[in-house]
């Protein structure tokens, strides 16, 4: 036994003159320290890693059977579309693997959606941690761009439709739109060539940003040190060897606490893939059964769940502005409606950071945007009609107006005083 | 469960919607049925693999509705020479598209494409075959309620009969087929149900290896819930 | 491993108890996905058993059917051609066919089940080409003026004899292998599946 250990210590020592493997473990885990008070909304951030280590094993297995390419085969189905099938019955095992990668997508924004609203309760953006939250919204945005390519891959009718839509979105930018929608699908309708290179972007490119991401989230907060429910700075009140009164080391406490939100994540996630992989209609889309038809598009054409929020902001502007139509304004609306998350940091002028000692103004805007969010999300999946624009027109206005007068009602509002050190509610 | 969440899910929805609302009947579920899908598989092989193929779905798979190589062999096997090939058709599109207007779909996954907000693609299927009527318009002769203007001729009417479309709306049996009414149903419903299974052939033991893992992450869950406790029992 | 008083016996037992939960987690994903790379049903139907009619096949021909992408060889040999195999033993590498490159029923003098009709995979033991076919016999043969008939490969030069026997000192290392195969009736082969014992 003492011998073992001998050799383990001794190779542990010979890796360690090399590579600092135990400063690591130390650095990040084993003396990591984080508040003693994390709460429910605290899982969300190791869930998206697990999503993130899910789908790339899954994706490397499906990219192993799947073939990008829309000529069609002797059947005249698409061959793309007939390899997402082969998968599904003749690939050993090649059904569970699929269904876990389509769940996993919409559970990756449902994770990242829920880690998001996280920052916004708790202040995790001010303040050190601006450059998290920087990052964190590049991973948003690439894992939307992952997604939009990703989704195209079965070559299914909402694939091509879908497709279809955000390209010509890109035509709306004056003078360049036209020829840079061209560009993006490499033909003059969505078509082999986009296929080919979407799964370039989805299976290589997109992947490597997000890897390099995520990495620069993480590095950036084990700089800074994590946030609480609390919204106060652990590392003000140190103890004589300098560690923190209320931190706690990261490994033994939340490994082991993580591993019971990953095994009630499991378990959702196992009911969606083994009971409901359609989820109704909203993960796997009933109209992408049907292959790609260039010629005809499907009766009702909606973006997946995730998306929704600013398809609906896209269509809530109808009107022309300085002379440039309304489609453009609709793009710029969409575009602005992602980006100005990420301006929080310097948009929120309170004196707190977490939602527990604010007042009722931030409380009821927060609310407000929260709701507005999931109307326009709900909206999106609808077909528009007069009435539903209205409403999508007046979300649109509460959504912006959450972040453009934050800086006036988050200096004016009433907050109670922060805490000295944080409490166990 | 399934079900209920999906209705949960789609309220909302159907009391937004606004479009034209379609009324089907409820597909009978034989999904366990193995008499019922072998006979419905036997319908679709002599009814439907004329002009539509299903060519994700292999012979040799129909060994999940418990027929053997052989049975497949001898009463299902037009169209291919082995058991291993998929259920492909010797008629080729661009005839079809002549024929027809437009070629015929697979009907591997017609089942799970048919699907919507007013039923399952079974449902759909269901009431669509059983909905054909005589209409002197059309180039066929036939039309049909839930798919207006179709493209393709009753293929059942033999065994239906003839409907006509009355001034109510109403469909009447005009003249009657081999069948009596629920005979033709249950017919019906039987090729249904094996088109169900065929758009996903491993559904039943997708759900049954499901219960399995949920046992297990529950047996996971308290273990792991009980290690948390006890390592943060010092934390204060 | 036992409890004493320095470590903790409940929190080691619960340790032990996520640690073998979380491992059998582990295999239980492992294992699909290491299965999705094995042969699909697609692979597995293209390499199903082949049936064969050789009823066509005269004596001294040879047919070459594809199973699992490879050809097979049927060949009905002559009577002249059945006594070369005797002849030609002590120049082979095995002639008594001790390697296990044939189902136990083709390990005979013939290497087959009928005597006259071999069947035989025709890639060369040696690199995978596939050899081709010498029957003329003597010095027409381009090979030597003692040659038997038999094949040729024409990569490194390893000749086989009419059971696909390798002979001495060449590159391959082994002779032919026989495939799995059966007879329902008189002239059908199926290539690819047999009657196990």
């Amino acid at each position: 036994m003492s011998k073992m250990n001998a050799i383990l210590q001794g190779t542990l020592n010979w890796v360690d003159e090399r590579f600092p493997l135990t400063t690591l473990w130390k650095e990040h885990l084993a003396e990591y320290y984080a508040p003693k008070n994390f709460n429910f909304w605290y899982f969300f951030g190791s869930l998206a890693m697990l999503v993130l280590v899910i789908q790339i094993v899954t994706g490397i297995l499906l990219t192993m059977h799947f073939k990008p390419d829309a000529s069609l085969n002797a059947s005249g189905v698409p061959v793309a579309f007939a390899s997402v099938e082969y998968i599904m019955r003749d690939v050993p095992w090649g059904w569970l693997i699929r269904y876990m990668h389509s769940t996993g997508a919409s559970a990756f924004f449902l994770v990242v959606y829920l880690h998001m609203f996280r920052g916004m309760l708790y202040g995790s953006y001010r303040k050190p941690r601006e450059l998290i939250w920087i990052f964190g919204m590049i991973i948003f945005l690439a894992l939307m761009a992952e997604a939009f390519f990703g989704y195209l891959l079965p070559w299914g009718q909402m694939s091509f439709w879908g497709a279809q839509v955000i390209v010509n979105l890109f035509s709306a930018i004056p003078f360049i739109g036209p020829d840079l929608s061209l560009w993006l699908r490499g033909d003059y309708v969505v078509g082999d060539a986009t296929l080919n290179r979407f799964f370039a972007f989805h299976v290589v490119a997109v992947p490597m940003v997000l890897l390099g991401l995520v990495a620069a989230h993480i590095i950036a907060l084990h700089e800074v040190g994590s946030n609480n429910p609390d919204g106060v700075e652990i590392k003000k009140k140190k103890d004589a060897s300098g560690i923190p009164l209320d931190g706690i080391p990261f490994h033994p406490y939340y490994t082991v606490k993580d591993i019971v939100g990953v095994i009630v994540f499991l378990m959702v996630f196992s009911v969606i893939v083994f009971f409901m992989p359609e989820f109704g209609g909203y993960f796997l889309e009933y109209n992408n059964f049907f292959p790609a038809d260039p010629l005809v598009t499907p009766q009702h054409i909606a973006p997946v769940w995730y998306f929704t929020p600013y398809y609906s902001i896209l269509r809530a502007v109808t009107y022309p502005l300085f002379g440039i139509d309304a489609k453009f304004w609709g793009v710029v609306a969409m575009g602005a409606s992602t980006l100005i998350i990420a301006l929080l940091p310097w948009l929120d002028r309170s004196p707190v950071k977490s939602i527990r000692y604010r007042g009722p103004l931030y409380k009821g805007f927060l609310t407000a945007f929260i709701i507005s969010f999931f109307i326009l999300g709900y909206l999106g999946m609808l077909g528009p009609t007069p009435m539903r624009t209205i409403v999508a027109q007046v979300c649109s206005v509460i959504y912006f107006a959450f972040f453009l007068l934050m800086p006036i009602y988050s200096s004016l509002d009433k907050c109670q005083p922060e805490p000295d050190r944080v409490t166990s509610k | 469960m399934k079900k209920f969440l999906t209705a949960i899910l789609f309220a909302p929805v159907l009391a937004f919607a606004s479009g034209v609302e379609l009324h089907l009947d409820r597909a009978p579920d034989k999904a366990n049925d193995m008499a019922a899908l072998q006979n419905g598989a036997k319908i679709f092989v002599n009814y439907c693999l004329n002009c539509h193929s299903a060519s994700y779905m292999r012979y040799n798979r129909l060994k999940d509705i418990g027929l053997t190589d052989a049975q497949i062999k001898d009463n299902l096997l037009f169209t291919a020479e082995k058991v291993g090939e998929p259920m492909k058709i010797a008629m080729q599109r661009a005839d079809a598209k002549v024929w027809f207007g437009v070629a015929p779909p697979d009907l591997t996954i017609i089942a799970r494409a048919r699907a919507s907000e007013f039923g399952s693609g079974a449902d759909w299927i269901y009431t669509y075959l059983r909905t054909f009527y005589r209409d002197e318009k059309r180039p066929t002769g036939w039309n049909n309620v839930v798919f207006e203007n179709v493209g393709m001729p009753h293929v059942l009417w033999e065994l239906q009969g003839e409907q006509a479309m009355g001034a109510d709306h109403k469909l009447t049996l005009v003249k009657p087929g081999k069948l009596k009414p629920q005979e033709f149903d249950a017919a019906v419903g039987d090729l249904v149900a094996f088109l169900k299974y065929m758009g996903e052939p491993v559904a039943e033991f997708r759900k049954q290896l499901g219960v399995i893992v949920l046992i297990f992450l529950a047996v996971f869950f308290v273990f792991a819930y009980a290690l948390k406790r006890e390592y943060w029992k010092d934390i204060h | 491993m036992s409890c004493d008083d320095k470590v903790d016996c409940g929190r080691r037992r619960l340790l032990v108890a996520t640690a073998a939960a979380g491992g059998v987690a582990g295999v239980a994903v492992a294992v699909p996905f290491v299965a999705s790379m094995l042969p699909s049903e697609r692979a597995k139907a293209a390499g199903a058993p082949v049936e064969v009619d050789i009823s066509k096949l005269a004596p001294g021909q040879m047919m070459t059917v594809e199973w699992r992408g490879k050809p097979v060889w049927i060949i009905n040999r002559t009577k002249e051609q059945l006594e070369s195999l005797v002849k030609v033993a002590d120049k082979l590498a095995d002639p008594k066919s001790d390697k296990n490159m044939q189902p136990a029923y083709a390990k005979n003098e013939t290497r087959s089940i009928k005597p006259e009709i071999l069947v035989a995979v025709g890639i060369c033991t040696h690199l995978g080409c596939s050899p081709s076919e010498k029957f003329k016999t003597g010095a027409e043969s381009g090979i030597d003026a003692d040659w038997q008939g038999g094949f040729f490969c024409p990569c490194h030069g390893s000749t086989f004899d009419l059971a696909g026997r390798v002979y001495k000192s060449k590159p391959a290392p082994d002779n032919l292998e026989i495939p799995p195969h059966m007879y329902l009736g008189d002239a059908r082969i199926v290539i690819g599946e047999d009657k196990k014992a």
